[in-house]
């Protein structure tokens, strides 16, 4: 349950203007990694393109995306449908949305299992495990997305990944939409998935205070580009480039609170 | 070097002043449409210049050229007493399209202030006048004109009447949304405040913020009318011989239709193609301007 | 959901006493005086006074509408001037081959309009979708009695393929009789295994139901093409991609899901055209249903067989939509949970 991305000379553009263009990004077998940067400034476009999804927004890319060594840009759509879910999982910013209103929670996480190859039973004893994993209860599965908070659809997005056992997990701003309380809480949960299962995590974030408490790596991103990147006490205590400084000064000093 | 990204793709991004060009770019439909609705306007117009047998589509007839097929002299051929189908089917252009026309114009005269008064009157004059609409909408759109026009003696004008008389709820319904959400909004609040009188905010403010959805619901509606207009008279209830209404002639050709297809088939394709055009210019036209709205008003 | 299905039952309710209200004073719109008619050309003043006074018309017309409310609910939809029958028997008697007709042709719209719309939705702007948006267009600008007409000249009376009128071979009934149980032919010819019935059922039913089927199955294009194209830039659309769905079932399952709800609204309504188209078509096609025996009642002035089929369809049409109201609120959570 564990894969290493490797990122390199991605370029993303919609027809000839270019909005993103990453000469490097790695993230290695159960590294936590940091994607910051303010919005806009094409983190979702990376994670967009990584689930080889970019086509869907009119966006087309070039350069190298590699999973474990296997090239994923340009692979036929079949073959990038099976490592989607399967092997690289995304959760979204905004839980609440991020599930059909019309089906039980439950009905696509199973659903999800049962498209990449378990049977039916085994599916589902997948899915209630996933549940308890990130400690809700399975009967929740049973609920419509709008009986259940931000907070729990978020461990149910997780629990899709868990219960597909993906590898990677790409976390688009998972955070941003829950209360510090239950912001924390997720936090946890994705730090312990990657200590007891191994998943490597890309965590893409606006905020600065939450990538320093999660990330073991942080790369900073600037209107397409990476402007440093680095191990995360290093680039946050002491960044080289202006923009990260002027992003830091930008957070409440939460760090000296914990 | 890298400009500001984005998830939405430029492409989408249609400005809201979209100018008609690239408008019409972006959807052939609609220049079809418009350029077939042109055509009919100017046939309608023109019909005398254009029909080469003035005179049939009026009183006369011609005992010795009865049922005749399609030819160089008649490329329509003849009805049942020799008049030129050509001729006929031009100048409907300006029969069931007028009656259109008439229609709209009443039931928006109709409907629009009672839309304005229920939205900005709330409380049971709103409840009452949205109650009496729901009644006239229950029933499906053609049924109660033709129960009307059953009842009144059959002409033009009653079909008129009959159609006007069963559509103007439609526009109270969608007056009155409009009307009620403006009216909720602060600065027509602060207006209020402020002392200026109704009708002034109504004029200003309300009736202004209108006139697009009324626009596109009225351009989706000249298809409709004349869809129903034609089906009454079809049946009778509407225009009387000699007058060209399409749905006319295809009701008296009807006991010719087998061998004499020709009949039947010129002015049903009148009426396909002029609810078409309507169509298509309506549905571009929501496109264009409010392309929140649904099919299903 | 009981609380909901009740509220929607007591609307209804209120709706069907407006549009018998309505109903009546259409009825009092008849120009002359209806008691004079009664009594025949050549009644004396006493004889018409007479008149008036058994038909009810010399009370006042609010006394007038609370009998002729209490004469609805009680069945009692007047005499058919035509036929000398009860109005409501008639139409009982009529309804289930229009029924018929009209569900086949619903069936179809869905069938078509659903496929059609969804491959619309798939590439907005190309030119398979430019083609089926015109084509749809052109099926809610058919005038159908042309459409009628004209399916009838090229498969009947031309091609030969399909009969022209009818509800079934009446030389089949010496052969193959057909007992009459629920009203609906075809039904009655499959519960009694009645194959060459069926058959012959069947193919009379093709050209009508085409004929009912345009107008809505052009409207349910369009309304599933607009709601998957609204939907299909939703988050949840883009997590069910990134769960590795093909874009078969993102079309198919997870935007359609969320269409059926519009879908099922615009199905009550086009029930409710398409039982009024049907006097436009049935005549043509010599149905024996509703539709034919509104034509026939129009053609001979028949006022009351007019307004009690009026009645009966809008009434057809109410219920349809309360029952779409219920269906959806089934269909989508977010409608029962609120």
């Amino acid at each position: 349950m564990t894969g290493r991305l490797a990122i390199s000379d991605l370029e993303i553009s919609f027809g000839s203007r270019r909005v993103v263009a990453i000469t490097d990004l790695l993230l290695d077998h159960g590294e936590i990694v940091g994607l910051a940067g303010e919005s806009g400034s094409g983190k979702s476009m990376t994670t967009l393109a990584v689930l080889g999804l970019a086509h869907t927004v009119g966006a087309t890319v070039s350069g190298s995306i590699k999973l474990d060594g296997q090239e994923l840009t340009g692979l036929a759509p079949e073959a990038l449908r099976e490592i989607r879910g399967r092997r690289i999982a995304a959760i979204f910013q905004s839980p609440s949305t991020a599930f059909s209103p019309v089906y039980r929670v439950g009905s696509v996480l199973t659903k999800a299992v049962r498209l990449h190859g378990a049977t039916k039973s085994e599916a589902a004893d997948r899915a209630a495990e996933a549940m308890r994993q990130v400690l809700l209860s399975p009967d929740l599965m049973r609920r419509y997305p709008s009986q259940l908070s931000g907070g729990q659809l978020q461990r149910v997005a997780i629990a899709v990944a868990v219960a597909l056992r993906a590898e990677i997990l790409l976390a688009d701003e998972p955070t941003s939409a829950l209360d510090v309380t239950v912001q924390a809480e997720v936090l946890d949960l994705l730090r312990e998935l990657r200590d007891s299962s191994g998943m490597s995590i890309l965590f893409i974030s606006h905020d600065l205070a939450v990538v320093a408490e999660l990330c073991d790596r942080v790369a900073v991103m600037r209107q397409g580009l990476i402007v440093e990147q680095g191990p995360a006490s290093q680039v946050l205590s002491a960044p080289a480039d202006p923009y990260t400084a002027e992003l830091l000064e930008s957070v409440p000093k939460l760090a000296s609170t914990q | 070097m890298i400009e500001s990204p984005s998830i939405t793709p430029p492409q989408a991004a249609v400005p809201r002043g979209a100018t008609l060009r690239s408008g019409l770019q972006a959807n052939p439909l609609l220049a079809v449409g418009g350029a077939l609705v042109l055509l009919i306007v100017l046939v309608a117009i023109f019909a005398p210049l254009l029909a080469p047998w003035a005179g049939d589509a009026g009183t006369a007839t011609h005992p010795f050229d009865v049922l005749h097929a399609p030819s160089a002299s008649h490329l329509f051929g003849t009805d049942q007493v020799g008049r030129d189908i050509l001729s006929r089917v031009l100048f409907g252009a300006r029969v069931s399209p007028l009656i259109a026309a008439v229609v709209l114009v009443i039931a928006c005269a109709v409907g629009v202030p009672l839309g304005v008064v229920a939205g900005f009157a709330g409380g049971w004059v709103d409840e009452a006048i949205m109650r009496v609409t729901d009644v006239f909408l229950a029933f499906p759109p053609l049924l109660l004109a033709l129960a009307l026009a059953a009842v009144l003696p059959a002409s033009l004008t009653s079909v008129t009447i009959a159609i006007a008389a069963t559509w103007w709820p439609w526009y109270t319904r969608l007056i009155r949304g409009q009307a009620a959400s403006v009216a909720g909004r602060p600065y027509v609040e602060a207006c209020r405040a402020l002392g200026i009188s109704r009708l002034r905010i109504i004029f200003r403010h309300i009736l202004p913020n209108s006139v697009t959805p009324l626009l596109v619901q009225v351009s989706l509606d000249v298809g409709g009318v004349i869809l129903t207009a034609s089906a009454l008279s079809f049946l009778g209830l509407g225009a009387q011989d000699p007058v060209p209404d399409w749905g006319l002639m295809i009701a008296e050709g009807q006991s010719y239709f087998t061998p004499d297809w020709w009949l039947v088939t010129f002015p049903g394709l009148a009426i396909l193609l002029t609810a078409f055009a309507f169509n298509l210019l309506g549905d571009g036209l929501r496109d264009l301007l409010d392309p929140k709205r649904s099919f299903l008003r | 959901m009981l609380v909901f299905v009740a509220r929607r039952i007591v609307l209804a309710i209120g709706v069907v006493v407006g549009v018998i209200i309505v109903t009546f004073a259409v009825a009092h719109l008849v120009p002359g005086d209806p008691a004079a008619t009664w009594a025949g050309p050549h009644a004396s003043a006493s004889q018409v006074a007479q008149a008036r006074k058994f038909l009810g018309l010399d009370r006042p017309v609010a006394i007038q509408l609370v009998s002729y409310l209490g004469g609805i609910a009680a069945g009692n939809w007047g005499v058919s001037i035509h036929t000398h029958r009860h109005v409501l028997s008639d139409i009982l008697t009529v309804a289930p081959a229009s029924l018929e007709l009209v569900i086949t042709a619903l069936l179809i719209a869905v069938a078509v309009g659903i496929p059609l719309g969804l491959t619309s939705a798939r590439r907005p702007g190309r030119p398979a979708d430019q083609f089926i948006r015109a084509g749809s267009i052109l099926g809610v600008s058919m005038p159908i009695f042309w459409m009628a007409l004209i399916l009838q000249l090229i498969f009947s009376q031309r091609l030969r393929l399909l009969p022209a009128a009818g509800e079934y071979s009446p030389g089949l009934l010496f052969t193959h009789p057909l007992i009459r149980r629920t009203g609906f032919p075809i039904i009655d010819a499959l519960v009694a295994g009645n194959w060459p019935m069926v058959g012959s059922t069947l193919s009379h039913l093709i050209l009508p139901a085409i004929v009912v089927a345009a107008y809505p199955a052009g409207l349910i294009a369009r309304m599933v093409r607009a709601q998957v194209l609204d939907t299909i830039g939703d988050t949840h659309i883009l997590n069910a991609r990134a769960l590795g769905f093909g874009e078969r079932q993102i079309f198919g399952r997870f935007a359609m899901k969320l269409a059926w709800n519009p879908v099922a609204a615009a199905v009550a309504l086009v029930f409710g055209y398409s039982l009024v188209n049907t006097f436009l078509v049935e005549s043509i096609f010599d149905w024996p249903g509703l539709g034919s025996y509104a034509a026939a009642s129009i053609a001979t002035l028949d006022t009351p067989a007019i307004l009690g089929i009026t009645l009966f369809v809008a009434v057809a049409y109410v219920v349809a939509n309360l029952v779409v109201d219920i269906v959806q609120a089934v269909i989508d959570p977010r409608i029962r949970l609120r």
